[in-house]
Order: C-alpha cells, then structure tokens, then sequence
C-alpha cells in the first residue's frame, strides 16, 4: 500500500518535472532537476564504494532510521514511512510551496522546511520535540488569529487539516487577539461556493488549477497580512466568469473550508468524518480528496 | 490618445513579454494614473498570462494603484529619521490644509496623503514623494505653497525645481567617492592584463579545467578579485570571488547567458550611498558591472532601481548612451571580438523584500518580489533560470577599482578580513549628515566625531535589521568580523527614545513583509500590534515576554531574511534600553489586556447609569478597603 502509493507520488513529480522543465521561466523547476543531480551524483559516488553499494541511504528522524531514495524531500521520505511530519500547505501530489513552516524540523541543529530540504544520508533530524511542537502551535495560532475560522458552523469540520492539526498540536486557545479582516465571500459560480475567511494562503489551488487543470483559475497576490489574498482570473474577480467547473482538481484540493460544493451541506454527519475517525498523524500515506 | 492605444504602445515596446510585466505595469499607470480592471485584463491579455497574475502582481507593489488614486499622490517617507524631523506634524498640516483624512483620495478625487517606507533622503529630509517623484527638504512654508499648488492643479512638471533638488552630500571621500575615475580605464586595466583575450569563450565549462586561448583577461581578472579579497557590500559579506566564479563555472543550457545584476533596490531605512553612486559616479558602477560581466562571461545586465529613485532613470539611461557610444558596452566592447554586454534599467515599485537577490530576480522576471527557496541559488539558477550574479552598487564601483588598481593594492586598504572601503549613509542627530567613505576598522566613535554627533545614546547600525550600538559599544570597528553594515548608520542622541525607534521599525516591517511565509506574515503584525499597545499604556511584562517569544519562532522559522530580521530592532533595545519600554507599562506585573470598567462605558451610556453599581468594582478603593 505504501509502495504504491510512493510511487504514484514519485510518478507524479517526475511527471511534474518534465512538464516544468518545458517551460524555461519557470526557475524553481530547475532548482529539482540541479539537487536531483547532486543527489544522483552522490549515488553515483557512493555506488563507487563496494561497502556502501547495496545499503540505501539513511536519516534519523526523531531517533527512528528513515531511509530514502535520492532527491525525495525530508517530508516525502517521511510520509513513504508512515511517519507524521505537521504540515499544511505541503501534498504529496504537488512540488513544495514552503509557506506554511509547520513543517519546520531541526537538521543537525539548525532549523529547516522539510518540505523542500533535500534527504540526506547521515543527518539527524528532529521532528516531534516540545520546542518544535511549540513553534508550530504558535503557528497555528496565528493562522486561527489571522483569518475568521468558526469551526462549529464550518462545513468543512472533520475534514479540515487546520482543525486536525490544532487538535493534533494540542492548541487550546487562539491566545493572539483576533484580527477580524474583512474578507469576501464569493458565491456568484453556479457550483461551488469560495469563503475567504478561512483561507490560509498554502496555494494548493492555485497549483492544481495550473498543473491538473490546466487553468489558471487562481493566483496569490498582493502583498503582507492584510493584501495577500487569491486573485481569480477574471475581471470582475468573480468565479463565475472563469471557466472553474466543480470537477476541477482544484475544486477538492483546498485543504480548509474555502472552495466548497454547493447544495451538499453536512451529506457526512459530524462525528463520522475523515478526523472524527483517525487523528492525523495516523493518515500519513493517505491523499487528502 | 486612448486608454488601449496608450496600453499598446507600451506593451508593443516590450514586445508583449510578461516577463517585463513590472515595468509595463509602471510605465502604464504614469501615462493613466492609475491601473483599471479594465486596463489589467488588457495587459493580461497582451503579454499572454493569466488576468489573476497579473492583478496579484500589481497589487503586490506598493506604487501601483488598482483602485482610482488621486490626481496627486502625496506620499510622506516615514522613516524615524524623518520622524525626528518633524515629518508628522508637517503632514497633519498638509491633511488640514487640504481637508484630508490620511490615506483617503479627497472626495473630488484630487489627491491623497499618506505615508510611505523611507524614501532614501535621510540626510536631507523631510522628504516626501509627489506622483512619484522625490521632494526633500519639507518645511511648513513649502507644505502651504504645495497645497495651494495642489488646489490650483498645477501640473508637478511647473512646481519649482528646487523642490525637487537632491543633494550629494559627501562629507569624506576616500578610493571611491573621490570623483577621479576615467570612463574605459578599468575595463581597458584589465584587457590588458592578458596578451590574448576575449570574451568569446566564456560558455567554458570550468576555466579551471581548460584554459583554452581568448579568457585570459577574464581569468586574469578573476585572479584580482581573489587577491582583494573583495566581499559583498550589501551587508552579508560573501565573497565577490566565490560568487562571480560559481557563475561562471555554472554549466549553460542552449540559449542561455550569464546574468549580471545590480542591486539598487536601496530599501533599508537609514541608507542612500547608492543613490549618491548612481547620481555622480554611475560610471563607475557601470564600468563594475562590465568589469564582472568581463570576467563571469556575461552578455546581458540589468540595474535593478528602487521605484523611490525613479528621477534618476533618465539620466543613468544617458550615462549608458554615452558608454554604448564610446564603445564601453555593446556588441565588441574595446573592440575585442565577441565582447558583448549591454545593461537595461529595470525599476522597482516600492517593495523592500525585492532587496533580497531571488525577491529581486522575481519582480525583474515580472512576478511579484517573493523570495525563492534556496538552494539552489542564482548563480546557477538566477534570472529566467541562467547563472546569475547579484551584487551591490557599491560592490561593483569597488570592484572597477579593483580592475583599474589591482586587487593587492584593494587589499592593501582596511583591515585583514574586510579590504577596502565603506560609504557609510550617516543621519540623525548629526551637525554633518551625508556620506562619509572609510577604510574598513573605523570605529563607531571616530564616525560619530566626524559627523558632529554629541550626547549620543545610541548608533542604529544598517538600518532596522542591522544592529542597535549603545555608548558602550562606540569603539567597535565597522567591519565583517566585528561590527557589519550595508550602510546606515543612523544616531540619536539622549533626547530620543529608543522604544519609539523600535516601534517604527515594527510599522515598516509590518508594512513590507511580503506575507509568503506564516511566521513573518502574521508575526510582524503581531510584534507591531504588540508595540502599539505598549505605547499607548496597555502593556504588562506579559507583552515583553511576547515579544520575545515571537522573535524566537520568527528568527528560526521565516522564510527569508526580512522575517528573521525583523524583531532585531525590538530584540536590541529591550535588552540595551529597557527602561524604554518598562516606564510604559501599566504596572511590572501582570495585567489584563484591558480596562474592563472602561469596557462598561458603552453601556452606562446607554443605559443612562452612573451610580456604584454600574462600575466593574475590582481596582475601586472601596473594594480594597473592604
């Protein structure tokens, strides 16, 4: 099970690179193929050493000896073991954003983004610690303070990684002083309705529509807490005057409670969703729908 | 002509190519104003991107309007600087003259006032910027005559010039500001270094490995800039060599180049050498540039411009006619075959984040300034993904002298670890502001006498995320290994209080982050937030213990350096001026986030009540009595 679903993501980023690497402008692109490189060259040299040959290379997380294939993410190493590294922008479908920094880890003692540091044999990396737990609870705190995240009248909750999350990371209380911003809602496209207010600006939507879709529906812009928000593509920055269609990758990809169906309220009870059942740190190898 | 013709023209010049979109987006809104959804859809459509790229990207910049602006923009630089020169109550006067709420466009869409981040006029402020152009000098006589100029719609292009003067003020020159440099000599220095030369084999892999005939000046030039251990001057230091020789040992795909950028996105609070280099000894910085484009194998540059500089596009686009016409860039530079280098002038829009080179190589690709996960880093994976070098304007003047002079002779000035010169940008409370050039090793304290500094209480050393020097640290020596800097060099003296200092500093990091990363998003809002609440008497220790806190998560977790820099000023002066912040507290122990009596006010109001009963009775004498 793991296997396969490893190599359908492994599939995936090799399918994403090749797309990328069509594209020139498209700088971060290059930036896998070069540490892909590297790291194929490390093999290289290491397959040079007879000892060494046949081992695969490993890392410590948290004590635990993870072994990995060359050019996978600390994260995705991770994940293929069924390990829980906390993380909300990051899906195993997608190449790295790096925005959220939940996934934040100490490397041989410095901090990092597991998703988009590179595995390496021999490091020691620190996951699961109360002062790395810590941090990431004041992120999510920050999350919860930035944006307006009602949970009990949420459809999503149950199903919300920003939820599961918190209860994983055992956060009690929001403890910043709530921003309340003003942010629209849009339900002017016939199927899907979008609630900024929950928007946590991780950006899957906007890659799914690019990469899967094929679209460019959504794009981050703007500028710090208050001016970065998604801009949809078109004039009137309304849904319903792109070509969006609720079959869309990009429809199912969002993380929280922001781009929801319409007409299909609360079809699962509370108490029976995704969550309800399982915490997150036991749904690792699984693909959020 | 019309709105579409005007939007065409522009983007035929640029021959619809998205990668320009920053300065399509500019030079759109100085012919219309303003930025239309309209007029984005049309640009969207021209350069072939989606319409959401292109709205995202102008709003991620603070000098594009979306929304109908004013017909003037009157824009108040708010650095503390122009704070202790007075900057806000010169604008309350411009806001009453004009009836204006700040931030507001004046009901008949005349004009707004608002501030801005530091402008780069430190040592000549007030400053301000109309409709983008630089003001310095702001005085209350010049506040009356501007407002009138304003109601009388009297186009910018008519008001007196002297407004508009900016001055050099170089107090101290050494190597670099000493104003002697001959346009070509470095170049032809270093030509002539090697018997055989060229530029023509610069696609070689690694020069290292092959010497094949035609790079020996570049390799020539290239061992120089070893031997002056020549580092970076934008205030991290790295070596000029191991950058410029990863770029040219980084392998090139088909149709790619070598990049040579220069940053003049001078966006630190507190500094404006470079504006003072691009305005007399642009030459110099040019000829740096060819000189590191010479020995990388670059064929194409760029001058990346702080949007508040836009007065000197003009004349640093005469400077590179007059060096395409003397034969110093272009197709056989000095007549050396397969010499090619030219340098366009990109301009940025008012974002302090694109000062970090992938933030900066991002809005030159017409994205917005984000800044890039690294590895891998530009000299491999620079602009439209080809090896590029991203360097200071002072790092590029230095370096010409280093072409012109050698590097042992670079070498032989300032101190072991830190060879050749800083242009210090000196402001506040100074008799002298302006700048001032030493030989690296100078000390805090021999600066402040030259300046004319007295009384002084504390030195705020390369500007916000540099550091806070109190009186006990003034015989460090500016250089890499004690004491490092990018420039500003900003001194209040025992008048001044240095919370306010931090909390300035918190307003403009809120203001610039550019909101990618969570830590820095929302944690420069908090600290500000934070700031504001102590300064208006609501804070407890509770607060301080925060604002330690969020330095801790922002230093370790934000993406890039603005967001683990951004607590250094607040970091600084809790620890060196603490009283600064204590003497606000409502008490040195815990208190609550408000006053909850206070709270009921609403209340009495509307109930009519006043009596006993109608006040929360928890900090009344009574009760304590009781």
């Amino acid at each position: 099970m793991k296997t396969s679903d490893n190599e359908v993501s492994a599939q995936a980023n090799a399918r994403e690179a090749r797309v990328k690497a069509d594209r020139p402008a498209e700088a971060k692109t290059s930036d896998n193929e070069v540490s892909a490189q590297a790291n194929a060259r490390e093999a290289r040299v290491k397959a040079d050493r007879p000892a060494e040959a046949k081992e695969t290379p490993t890392f410590l997380l948290d004590g635990e000896e993870i072994s990995f294939t060359p050019g996978q993410t600390i994260i995705q190493a991770a994940t293929a073991h069924g390990v829980y590294i906390p993380h909300l922008c990051w899906h195993p479908e997608f190449k790295a954003h790096g925005s959220c920094k939940m996934c934040t880890v100490k490397v041989n003692g410095r901090f990092g983004s597991s998703c988009t540091m590179a595995a390496q044999a021999g490091m020691t990396v620190e996951n699961r610690t109360t002062e790395l737990d810590d941090k990431r609870r004041t992120l999510l705190q920050m999350y919860f303070v930035e944006g307006n995240h009602f949970c009990p009248s949420c459809e999503k909750s149950g199903n919300c990684s920003l939820q599961a999350t918190a209860y994983e990371l055992k956060m009690v209380s929001p403890h910043f002083d709530m921003f309340y911003p003003d942010r629209a809602v849009d339900a002017s496209h016939p199927d899907i309705l979008l609630d900024f207010n929950r928007c946590i600006m991780c950006s899957l939507c906007v890659t799914a529509s690019r990469e899967v879709d094929g679209k460019n529906v959504f794009s981050m812009g703007g500028r710090g807490l208050l001016g970065r928000r998604i801009h949809i593509s078109s004039e009137s920055g309304k849904l319903a005057d792109t070509d969006f269609a609720a079959t869309d990758r990009a429809a199912s990809i969002c993380p929280v409670g922001v781009i929801l169906p319409k007409r299909k309220g609360f079809a699962i009870p509370i108490g029976e969703r995704k969550y309800d059942k399982l915490p997150i740190n036991r749904q690792v190898t699984e693909v959020t729908p | 002509m019309s709105d579409n013709r005007t939007i065409d023209a522009v983007l035929e010049r640029h021959g619809r190519d998205g990668t320009h979109l920053v300065q399509i987006l500019r030079e759109i809104q100085e012919q219309l104003n303003w930025l239309s959804p309209a007029t984005l859809t049309r640009i969207a459509d021209g350069v072939g991107w989606p319409r959401a790229q292109v709205s995202g990207t102008a709003a991620f910049y603070s000098f594009f309007h979306t929304r109908q602006r004013g017909k003037y923009c009157v824009l108040w630089s708010d650095n503390i600087t122009d704070r202790m020169l007075g900057n806000t109550d010169l604008m309350d006067a411009m806001c009453k003259k004009l009836w204006l709420e700040p931030g507001r466009v004046s009901e008949d869409g005349l004009v707004s006032v608002n501030t801005t981040s530091c402008t780069g006029m430190c040592d000549q402020g007030p400053a301000l910027l109309v409709n983008y152009r630089a003001v310095t000098g702001m005085t209350l006589q010049r506040v009356d005559e501007m407002a009138e100029l304003i109601r009388r719609e009297t186009p910018v292009a008519e008001w007196p010039a002297d407004w508009f003067a900016v001055q050099d003020n170089v107090r101290r020159a050494e190597i670099l500001l000493a104003g002697n440099f001959a346009p070509g000599s470095a170049l032809r220095a270093a030509h002539q270094r090697a018997e055989v030369d060229g530029l023509s084999a610069s696609n070689n892999r690694s020069f290292r490995e092959s010497l094949p005939q035609g790079i020996a000046g570049p390799m020539a030039m290239l061992d120089e800039i070893q031997r002056s251990r020549l580092r970076g001057r934008g205030g991290a230091g790295f070596s000029t060599r191991f950058k410029w020789e990863a770029c040219r040992n980084a392998p090139l795909r088909a149709d790619q180049e070598r990049i040579v950028v220069c940053n003049a996105d001078e966006g630190e609070p507190g500094t404006f050498k470079d504006r003072v280099l691009l305005t007399s000894y642009a030459d110099l910085v040019f000829e740096g540039m060819t000189v590191a484009a010479y020995a990388v194998g670059a064929t194409r540059g760029f001058l990346y411009l702080r949007g508040e500089y836009r007065y000197l596009l003009e004349p640093l686009q005469a400077v590179l006619e007059r060096r395409r016409a003397a034969g110093l860039l272009g197709k056989r530079i000095l007549d050396i075959p397969g010499a090619r280098f030219d340098i366009e002038i990109h301009l940025g829009a008012g974002a302090y984040v694109c000062g970090e080179e992938s933030a900066l190589i991002e809005s030159l690709e017409g994205k917005p300034g984000r800044p890039r996960v690294r590895p891998p880093f530009p000299v491999t994976n620079g602009y439209l993904d080809q090896p590029t070098i991203v360097n200071n304007v002072e790092t590029f003047a230095s370096a010409a002298l280093v072409a012109l002079h050698g590097g042992d002779w670079f070498a032989a000035i300032g101190t072991k670890q830190s060879t050749g010169t800083k242009i210090l940008s000196v402001s506040g409370d100074v008799a002298r502001p302006g700048l001032y050039e030493y030989a690296y090793g100078v000390t805090v304290r021999q600066v402040l006498a030259d300046c004319g500094a007295t009384d002084t209480l504390a030195v705020q050393i390369s500007g916000p995320s540099g550091m806070c020097l109190a009186d006990d640290e003034f015989d460090r020596k500016i250089a890499f290994e004690d004491v490092p800097t990018a420039g500003a060099f900003m001194v209040f003296n025992t008048s001044r209080d240095m919370f306010e200092v931090a909390r300035n500093f918190s307003h403009f990091f809120a203001h610039e982050s550019c909101g990618f990363c969570t830590p820095c998003r929302v944690g420069t809002t908090l600290v500000r937030n934070i700031m504001d609440k102590i300064a208006n008497r609501h804070g407890s220790p509770y607060d301080i213990n925060e604002l330690f806190k969020l330095h801790r998560l922002m230093q370790g977790a934000s993406h890039c350096g603005l967001g683990n820099t951004a607590c250094n000023p607040v970091f600084d002066t809790l620890n060196k001026f603490r009283p600064a912040y204590e003497h606000r507290l409502l008490s040195l122990d815990y208190e609550p986030a408000f006053d909850l009596d206070a709270a009921l006010s609403e209340a009495r109001q509307m109930t009519g009540r006043d009596d006993a009963g109608a006040h929360f009775a928890a900090h009344s004498p009574d009760e304590a009595k009781a």
